[in-house]
């Protein structure tokens, strides 16, 4: 029996609520029970955005992820904010590009990924979020199945922008390799 | 593998309310229910159906009203504020004995309140909700599954009493994804000879009125119309059981909070607390004859709850002071945690024994 608990957290425009999305979805295609949780309100226009993704072998209880395994902080304000909810043990991902300051946590393994950096240099500077994603897939969930993630990706891109889901694979190729 | 789609709950229930044969939708914005209303404008005209987003929420129900007088299904969705504004419209539906349902995803309150989530509507939904005697059927879903399934179950209940059906969310439900099927039984069409569809005539008039001048003749209507209520309550209560077979301890909670409770209640079994849950499904009828069931073998009831304590009252009425009734709750937006109702599962444990 497991469960894993996300936080994905930054601010609008980042892909916060796409990347929880990609995950909840990854997790339903491998038959597992999972659940997705927004902030919602004014604070997703141009202020922070959070998502809660839990993915587990029992049905999901609360939906509500307050100690995640799992942080993924897009910027310094969801660092500073969630920083201390991960539990002991756990996992950060940190975008170093726009956090210049380390976790202060002993108890938890992190991962510093200058994503926003790495999309602007490979010229695709919407999917900071994907680059992290890469390497979360890989440090948690398995990314050696490129077809799984490409299944997952088929669910979250509509149709109308196919293009975009090689796009969103090389990506999450940068992150894991990173 | 499964065919199982992740939808949002208020997603889940236009897609659900589309599938049971909704094809007029009226309503107006307001956060957490927006994508209600949003995706009905989407969907219904592309499948010859009515969306309209109508002045106010006071015009919408009154739609609502129009529609369901001529047997149609129909719906209207708000949140907590924008419910109270349809009340009038409500009493109306019941004074005429209309099937409609109304989504409800609660957002905090009194007033304007704000936007996260509570159960604080609950009186308001199962003790009538505006003037006069009446009574709508309320459903509490727990999941978006749920969302899509009670959206359904509402539509059939509200035909085969002529009453209307309230799905009564909250906003972690109405915005949260999580996996659902949309593969379901539809009940058999309800004949609606009361309908205003135009005599051809070849009958009488039907007139869909909920004014009765004569208090003679009111009186009638209303004690009828609680005779009916009186099958619904024999007939139509749902609730969840988990966990209760050897529970020493019970947990009375509905929708997101019977959700963290259940969080709660396994860490508490791992300490060795025998605690279970009873979720009411049906707020309206209430699940009573259970909460007296297991008061006759729990030490203690808690209940758990996003307001200052409603629905408790409802479990007080229906063990008649055999059992301490407790409440554990957060109000205005806020959401009790897994580790605050463990605790409260813990003094129950420590000081409970009858």
């Amino acid at each position: 029996m497991s469960t894993t608990q996300y936080l994905f957290a930054g601010f609008g425009g980042q892909g916060i609520l796409f990347s929880g999305k990609f995950l909840a979805y990854k997790g339903l295609t491998e038959g597992k029970n999972v659940s997705w949780l927004p902030s919602y309100g004014p604070e997703m226009r141009g202020g922070t955005a959070s998502c809660g993704v839990i993915i587990s072998d029992e049905p999901v209880g609360s939906p509500i992820v307050s100690k995640p395994d799992v942080l993924i902080a897009m910027n310094l304000p969801s660092l500073d904010k969630y920083e201390d909810a991960v539990v002991s043990g756990g996992i950060i991902f940190a975008d170093s590009t726009l956090i210049e300051r380390k976790v202060n946590r002993t108890d938890v393994k992190v991962f510093y990924i200058p994503a926003t950096g790495l999309a602007s240099e490979n010229n695709i500077p919407k999917l900071a979020n994907m680059i992290v994603m890469g390497k979360v897939l890989a440090e948690t969930n398995g990314f050696d199945n490129e077809e799984g993630v490409l299944s997952a990706l088929n669910k979250v891109i509509s149709a109308k922008h196919s293009d975009m889901l090689e796009v969103n694979l090389n990506a999450m190729r940068i992150g894991r390799d990173y | 593998m499964s065919d199982k789609v992740l939808m949002k709950g208020n997603e889940a229930i236009a897609e659900a309310a589309i599938i049971a044969g909704c094809r007029h939708y009226f309503g107006y914005p307001i956060t957490p229910q927006t994508e209600v209303a949003a995706y009905m404008a989407k969907r219904m005209p592309k499948i010859g159906g009515t969306f309209l987003q109508a002045e106010s929420e006071i015009a919408a129900i009154n739609m609502v009203y129009g529609v369901a007088s001529t047997g149609k299904r129909v719906m209207t969705s708000s949140s907590s504020p924008g419910i109270s504004l349809k009340g009038e419209g409500i009493s109306y539906l019941a004074g005429a004995d209309l099937p409609a349902l109304i989504v409800n995803v609660q957002r905090g309150g009194p007033g304007l309140g704000g936007i996260q989530p509570s159960q604080s509507d609950y009186f308001q939904a199962t003790k009538g909700g505006a003037h006069g005697d009446f009574h709508m059927i309320v459903l509490a879903p727990a999941s978006v599954q749920e969302m899509a399934e009670l959206t359904v179950k509402g539509f059939d209940l509200a035909d085969k009493y002529r009453m209307t059906t309230m799905l009564l969310a909250d906003g972690t439900m109405g915005q949260m994804m999580e996996p659902v099927s949309l593969d379901f039984d539809i009940a058999e069409t309800v004949e609606k000879p009361w309908a205003t569809t135009g005599t051809k005539m070849e009958r009488e008039h039907n007139i869909v009125n909920s004014l009765f001048l004569q208090p003679e003749a009111l009186e009638r209507t209303n004690f009828e119309r609680f005779e009916r209520y009186k099958v619904v309550e024999e007939n139509e209560v749902l609730y969840e059981e988990y966990m209760m077979d050897d529970a020493e301890i019970c947990i009375a909670a509905f929708g997101i909070a019977a959700r963290v409770s259940k969080n709660a209640i396994n860490e508490a079994r791992k300490q060795g607390i025998k605690v279970g849950l009873i979720r009411p499904i049906t707020l309206w009828p209430f699940p009573s004859a259970q909460f007296a069931k297991a008061a006759e073998r729990v030490s203690s009831i808690i209940s758990v709850e996003l307001s200052m304590g409603q629905m408790i009252e409802d479990v007080k009425l229906a063990v008649e002071g055999k059992v301490p009734v407790t409440l554990c709750n957060r109000a205005g937006g806020m959401i009790p945690s897994p580790e605050q109702v463990l605790e409260a599962i813990k003094a129950a444990n420590n000081g409970g024994d009858k």
